[in-house]
């Protein structure tokens, strides 16, 4: 349980000092055209990113398991134009009803 | 908000698991309250729950939310105030809320990216606490496809972002990059690697 604490307070002073950093270091300066261009594009990189790593990353090993096909039914409601709430709650019941059916 | 109910759901399964390793009701609460990261958190439990030691679960979570560095670089101009005010509006970053509060071009807007961020914070908290006091009854989270939650919330937001052939360009590369990075570095390298994508913008 010590081991548990010490992970704790040190994850959440590692993280608050990531995520002030920037804001410090940078202050309120405007950042140059070339890097506000990079910045733009940082939202596709990153989201992409996270959801690939969530969906086919488990334990270090590339996987298609019964969250891809939620993810997939989410992204078909999404391309139907449907609120972002029911693609969310259709990526949860299509991954639970592969689990419950496999 | 449909910010909240995915948050709530997936700080729920963080309090089961919490539970279901024996870290009682302090521990998870905390660490909700005072670090707020599901990424980071999760990555955490799996390491010490594996048997794991302090050093590689540290590292694992500072290696996981080294985006929240470039994201944070974003956001500064955005942020008022002097420095410790700008470090504490600077703790609002997390994914889904900095991602609603881009507005394209690298700007963001500051009230939306804090406003998000509250109710966002309740939910992680109250879920967690429900979760880690739940624990048994609720059972295995993935049993209800709670793990599919944040990526369909993050393809969801993904959707606004490619508004130009540049940011499908963008997006395209770091789904390569961080399928390719997956099996072969530690969990949280093949998303900042994928952050890479964005010096697309370099280009003039």
């Amino acid at each position: 349980m010590k081991t548990v604490w010490i992970s704790i307070v040190a994850v959440s002073v590692a993280n608050a000092v990531i995520k002030a950093a920037g804001p410090v270091l940078v202050g309120g300066r405007e950042l140059p055209a070339r890097a506000r261009g990079v910045i733009g594009l940082l939202a596709p990189a990153l989201l992409t990113a996270l959801v690939v790593s969530e969906v086919f990353g488990e334990d270090g090993r590339v996987t298609v398991d019964a969250s891809a096909l939620g993810v997939l039914a989410a992204a078909a409601v999404l391309a139907l134009r449907g609120p972002i709430v029911l693609a969310v709650a259709v990526a949860a019941a299509v991954t639970a009803l592969t689990r419950a059916l496999a | 908000m449909p910010l909240v109910l995915p948050t709530l759901a997936v700080g729920v399964s963080f309090g089961v698991l919490a539970h279901s390793l024996g870290w009682g009701l302090a521990a998870p609460v905390a660490f909700s309250a005072f670090t707020f990261s599901g990424s980071a958190q999760f990555a955490v439990a799996s390491i010490l729950g594996a048997g794991g030691g302090v050093a590689a679960a540290v590292a694992a979570a500072v290696l996981v939310n080294a985006r929240f560095l470039p994201m944070g670089i974003a956001v500064a101009p955005a942020l008022e105030g002097g420095r410790l005010r700008r470090a504490l509006e600077g703790q609002a970053v997390v994914d889904a809320s900095w991602a609603l509060a881009s507005r394209g071009e690298g700007r963001f807007d500051r009230e939306l990216l804090i406003g998000a961020t509250l109710p966002q914070f309740a939910a992680w908290f109250g879920g967690t606490v429900i979760g880690a006091l739940a624990g048994d009854a609720v059972g295995d989270p993935e049993r209800f496809g709670l793990d599919a939650i944040f990526p369909a919330f993050f393809l969801a937001l993904l959707v606004d972002e490619i508004r130009t052939s540049r940011a499908l360009a963008a997006a395209l590369v770091a789904a390569a990059l961080a399928l390719a990075l997956v099996p072969v570095t530690p969990p949280g390298v093949p998303v900042i690697a994928a952050c890479a994508a964005a010096l697309l913008g370099l280009r003039p």
